[in-house]
Parts: C-alpha cells; sequence; structure tokens
C-alpha cells in the first residue's frame, strides 16, 4: 500500500490534449466499466431491493432492521467500536509517524517496514494473533497469571475486536502521515519557533492543522474497514455483537435474505455517508486505501 | 549526536507499538514450531505440525496461489487500459469513476459478497467454480493496480510523449502497447505485487463466496482456528505467512524506488 499513498493529481498538460485521443482513451474504461457495472453496481441494486421485499407477508427489511433493537444496538456498537478504534489508531499512528517521517537514526527503515507489515494481514490472522496475545493461553494471560495472580484474558470481547481493528488501522495511520509530513512547510514551524512558542503550542496550532487533511481522510477508512471487517471478529467468536456478524447469522442461519440484505445495506449505507463527510471536511482529497 | 528526552520518549513510544504488532506474530511463530505449547519450548522444536498442516491443507494453497495469479491477470487487463482512460480524460466524470471503482474496497466486503451470492448464486456451474470467488477478488483489488499505475502515468508525462507517437503517425494501438505500458511498468509491478498480496489474503468476501470444494487459504485457516489444536494453527499461519511476507518485502522496496521516482 505504500505505492497507492503517493498522491499525483493531474497535470496540467494533460488538460491541453487533442479532444481526438481523449475520445480513444474512453474506450480504453470500457473493459473496467462493464466489470463494475455487472458485478458491483447491478448486484448492489438488487440488494437495494431485496431489502425492501417482503417475507411470509410479514413488514419489509428495511422496517424489521430499523424498529428492532437487536439490529439498531448491534448497529450502534459497531459504530462506536469503530469510532473508538479511529480515534485510539489515529493518536497511536500519528505520534508514531511524525517520529518517523522527522527524525533519522539507524534502524528507522526497518521499524517503518515493520510497522506497515500488518497492513496486509486478513481479518482471520490478526484475529488469530488477538488470541494469541489475550486469550486464554495468551500472552497477557500468562502475564496477569505472574503479577495479579489471575489470568488477564480480553481477546473475546470488544476490547479484544478493537485490538485487532488497530491493526490494521494503525499501519495506514503510520503511512499516510508520513506521506503527509513531507509536504509539510517547515519554515512554519520555524516561524512559530521563532515567535516564541513552545514544543506543544507548534505541535497543537501548526502540524495538527498541517496534517488534518490527511488525517480525515484517513480517518475515515479506517472507520470503514473497522465497519466492514468481518473476519476478527468471526474468529474471535460469532457472540461479538456486531453488524458483520450480525448479517452472517441471519444469512446463513436463519436465511432471511430480506433482513440481511436490509442490514448490509444499512451498513454500507452509514459507512459511504462517513467517507461522504470526510470528503467534505478535507477538500480535495482522495479516498486513502 | 546528544538526542534530547523528548527523541527517547517518542522512539520508545514507536518501539511499543511496534512490539504490540509484532510480538503475537513471533508468538504464532514459534508456536508453530513447538512440539506442545502449552509446555513451552522447553517440549522441543518440530516441523510435525507443518507437515501435518501441508497433508491436510495444501490444496487451499494451490487454490489461492491460482486464484491471485488469475486475478492479477485479469486486474491488469482491465486496470491499465482504465487508469490509462482515466488519467487521460481527468475530468469531472473521471474522477467520479475513479470513486466508485474505490468504493467495493471503503464498503464493508461482506455486503459486496452478498450482493454478488444472492444475484448469481442461483447460476449453479458459476457458483460452485474458483471462478466466483475470482470475481470478489477482481473488484475488491482493482483500484489498488489503478492507483500505483495512475501515479507513475501522471509523472511520466505521458501525455506529451504519447502526442509525439502520434505526431510520427502511430495508432492508438500501437501508441498503448509502444509507449503507455512500458513507461509505466514500475506501477504496473508495484500495482501487481499488491493485488497478489491481497488476493492471498481475502477473507471477508471469500468467506460468503466459497464452496467446500472452493476452500482458499484464509478460508482454511479460519477453519483451523475454529477446530484444530493451537500448534497447527500456528503452523498454518506460518505457512501464510512464508507466502506473503516476500511479497510485502519486494512491495516496500519498489515502493521506495518509486517514491524515489527511480526505475526499478
Amino acid at each position: 500500500m505504500t505505492a497507492s499513498v503517493i498522491t499525483a493529481r493531474g497535470l496540467p498538460s494533460a488538460q491541453a490534449t487533442v479532444p481526438r485521443l481523449r475520445l480513444t482513451a474512453a474506450w480504453a474504461l470500457a473493459p473496467a466499466a462493464a466489470v463494475l457495472f455487472a458485478f458491483w453496481l447491478l448486484p448492489l441494486a438488487h440488494l437495494i431491493v431485496l431489502g425492501g421485499q417482503h417475507r411470509d407477508g410479514g413488514e419489509s427489511g428495511y422496517w424489521q432492521v430499523l424498529s428492532s433493537a437487536q439490529y439498531l444496538g448491534s448497529l450502534a456498537q459497531t459504530c462506536l467500536l469503530a469510532l473508538a478504534t479511529t480515534l485510539a489508531a489515529l493518536l497511536l499512528g500519528g505520534i508514531s509517524g511524525f517520529f518517523l517521517s522527522r527524525q533519522r537514526f539507524f534502524g528507522r527503515s526497518l521499524l517503518v517496514a515493520l510497522l506497515t507489515f500488518p497492513l496486509a494481514f486478513p481479518g482471520v490472522v490478526v484475529g488469530f494473533l488477538v488470541i494469541l496475545l489475550a486469550g486464554r493461553q495468551g500472552l497477557f494471560a500468562s502475564l496477569g497469571l505472574e503479577l495479579a495472580g489471575e489470568r488477564w484474558i480480553f481477546a473475546y470481547s470488544l476490547m479484544g475486536l478493537c485490538l485487532g481493528y488497530l491493526y490494521f488501522s494503525i499501519p495506514r495511520v503510520i503511512l499516510t502521515v508520513m506521506a503527509a509530513c513531507e509536504s509539510l512547510d517547515r519554515n512554519l514551524e520555524e516561524a512559530a519557533h521563532s515567535l516564541g512558542a513552545g514544543h506543544w503550542r507548534v505541535i497543537c496550532d501548526v502540524i495538527v492543522p498541517g496534517l488534518a487533511p490527511a488525517l480525515v481522510s484517513c480517518g475515515a477508512i479506517c472507520f470503514a474497514t473497522s465497519m466492514g471487517a468481518f473476519g476478527t471478529a468471526f474468529t474471535l467468536g460469532t457472540r461479538l455483537n456486531v453488524t458483520p456478524v450480525a448479517i452472517y447469522n441471519v444469512f446463513t442461519n436463519y436465511a432471511n435474505f430480506a433482513v440481511a440484505a436490509a442490514l448490509s445495506v444499512v451498513l454500507g449505507a452509514l459507512t459511504w455517508a462517513v467517507l461522504l463527510l470526510a470528503r467534505r471536511l478535507a477538500k480535495n482529497s482522495r479516498t486513502v486505501l | 549526536m546528544k538526542r534530547s528526552t523528548l527523541f527517547i520518549g517518542q522512539l520508545l513510544f514507536t518501539l511499543l507499538v511496534c512490539a504490540f504488532m509484532l510480538v503475537p506474530v513471533l508468538m504464532s511463530l514459534l508456536a508453530g514450531l513447538t512440539r506442545n505449547y502449552f509446555q513451552g519450548v522447553s517440549s522441543g522444536l518440530t516441523f510435525d505440525w507443518l507437515a501435518q498442516v501441508w497433508q491436510a491443507y495444501s490444496p487451499t494453497v494451490w487454490l489461492s496461489l491460482q486464484l491471485a495469479v488469475a486475478c492479477a491477470l485479469c486486474v491488469c487487463v482491465v486496470g491499465v487500459p482504465a487508469a490509462y482512460a482515466l488519467v487521460r480524460m481527468n475530468n469531472r466524470f473521471s474522477r467520479a469513476f475513479e470513486e466508485l471503482m474505490v468504493l467495493p474496497v471503503a464498503m464493508p466486503g461482506l455486503a459486496s459478497a452478498l450482493a454478488l451470492l444472492l444475484t448469481y448464486g442461483q447460476f449453479g456451474g458459476f457458483r460452485s467454480s474458483w471462478l466466483f470467488i475470482l470475481v470478489g477478488h477482481v473488484l475488491f483489488t482493482l483500484p489498488f493496480l489503478v492507483r500505483p499505475v495512475m501515479a507513475v502515468m501522471q509523472r511520466q508525462q505521458l501525455p506529451v510523449l504519447e502526442e509525439a507517437a502520434a505526431s510520427l503517425g502511430a495508432g492508438p494501438i500501437r501508441r498503448f502497447f509502444n509507449v503507455v505500458v512500458p513507461n509505466c511498468q514500475a506501477g504496473i509491478l508495484a500495482g501487481v505485487l499488491m493485488v497478489v498480496t491481497l488476493s492471498l489474503g481475502e477473507f471477508n468476501l471469500t468467506w460468503m463466496l466459497h464452496t467446500p470444494m472452493t476452500k482458499t487459504l484464509p478460508v482454511g485457516l479460519a477453519d483451523s482456528y475454529a477446530s484444530a489444536r493451537l500448534e497447527v494453527a500456528s503452523a498454518y499461519t506460518l505457512l501464510f505467512l512464508l507466502m506473503i511476507v516476500p511479497l510485502l518485502i519486494a512491495l516496500q522496496v519498489i515502493g521506495a524506488r518509486l517514491s524515489r521516482g527511480e526505475k526499478p
């Protein structure tokens, strides 16, 4: 994902090309458009319609979701969990990313490499790592047994899920912050220092506002992945009341397609709304992958 | 040079974050090689678990590799022309299209998979073949090729080169294969590596799309986490890491070169 962080806006020369070339270029988009239309837009439209269907003369899927305390509760819990993960990742990753981009020391690039590896780990593997860390036989269990005489087990709760989501959020934040720091104007910081601003003042009034657009768009994508991450929750136990697990249970255990579709649509719409909001807040930014 | 206490503090903090990321990975590697994890390393190291995993799960490894290669090919065929078109058009429509392309990645994978399943699930032959999973992987990985290729194209001043070729009489197809593709090899390489890595590890979509006959590596991993003993699950994870860590290292080397603007 290192490569996708490189942001490049269009060059002015691209605007000045002959229109004839541009028309032939549009043809090159056809295969991608066909794939996206047939396998994403069309199924998505079908899903939206399915969510409105009635089963056995009951209410439509959407109404069942929106009137059930259980589904609404799981949606709220998922949102809160994603929000908490995002904020924690921004804080932890922001500090580390800023440090790594500003300082040069022996082993720095190795540290960056190690910190960004977990980005490509699938959710299931991350779930397993959380179990090794905080499960029944995990590191914290034996640590707690040594120190306090009781096993510290929190892998199978929302806390464990949050830890798991941090695994793929922190590397993303670090990469984004490092890329954004490159484009910060260091003169501004020096000017602030020479005007007598202290260290914290410079961080709060110069650096954080400068990084804000990158932090917002990266935070949005962290939020989005935490909303939809299914693998981690699946490994940690299907008793966790988060929406992806709820969708899976409704679909496989009850074969209730209308409710499963409606839940997916609501979850997707919530995620999309957050991404759009982030776009508004951080103008001129593309979705960071 | 004397470093300030702030530097030391930040370094310790970063090392702590790094430890949080790496300690469980190392524990998993160790557990996969330990004879009995509950007794600890003192029970001896062994490759037995790895052999057992290979016996039970090697089909999932082959299927995953097959999927990753096929996915990379498909994404190249679809994505490189698309990146070219998006760079050339560079208008409101192309930016909207780019966003549309990113959506399958940003949206919950479970929702996309459910949509695919409910729409194309009734076509039994397609549903039960590995091509069904391939479709999901292509959707999910497409932007990871298109983005780096676009970045390289934009930096290479491609429109200028292409106009030169056009003025010398090269047709659109010739221009694409002889000017565009050679000039963005670095981007394509980085994109392909990313696509292969992601395809090998994709779970959210794959879990919904797979059938008992088409189990990929991550699906097998989920199975082993649920049912096998800890050592076997760890050995399986070790196998998976052995497959993707070289890819990740290659990616970082290429990424570093790309951001310095060199040709690999």
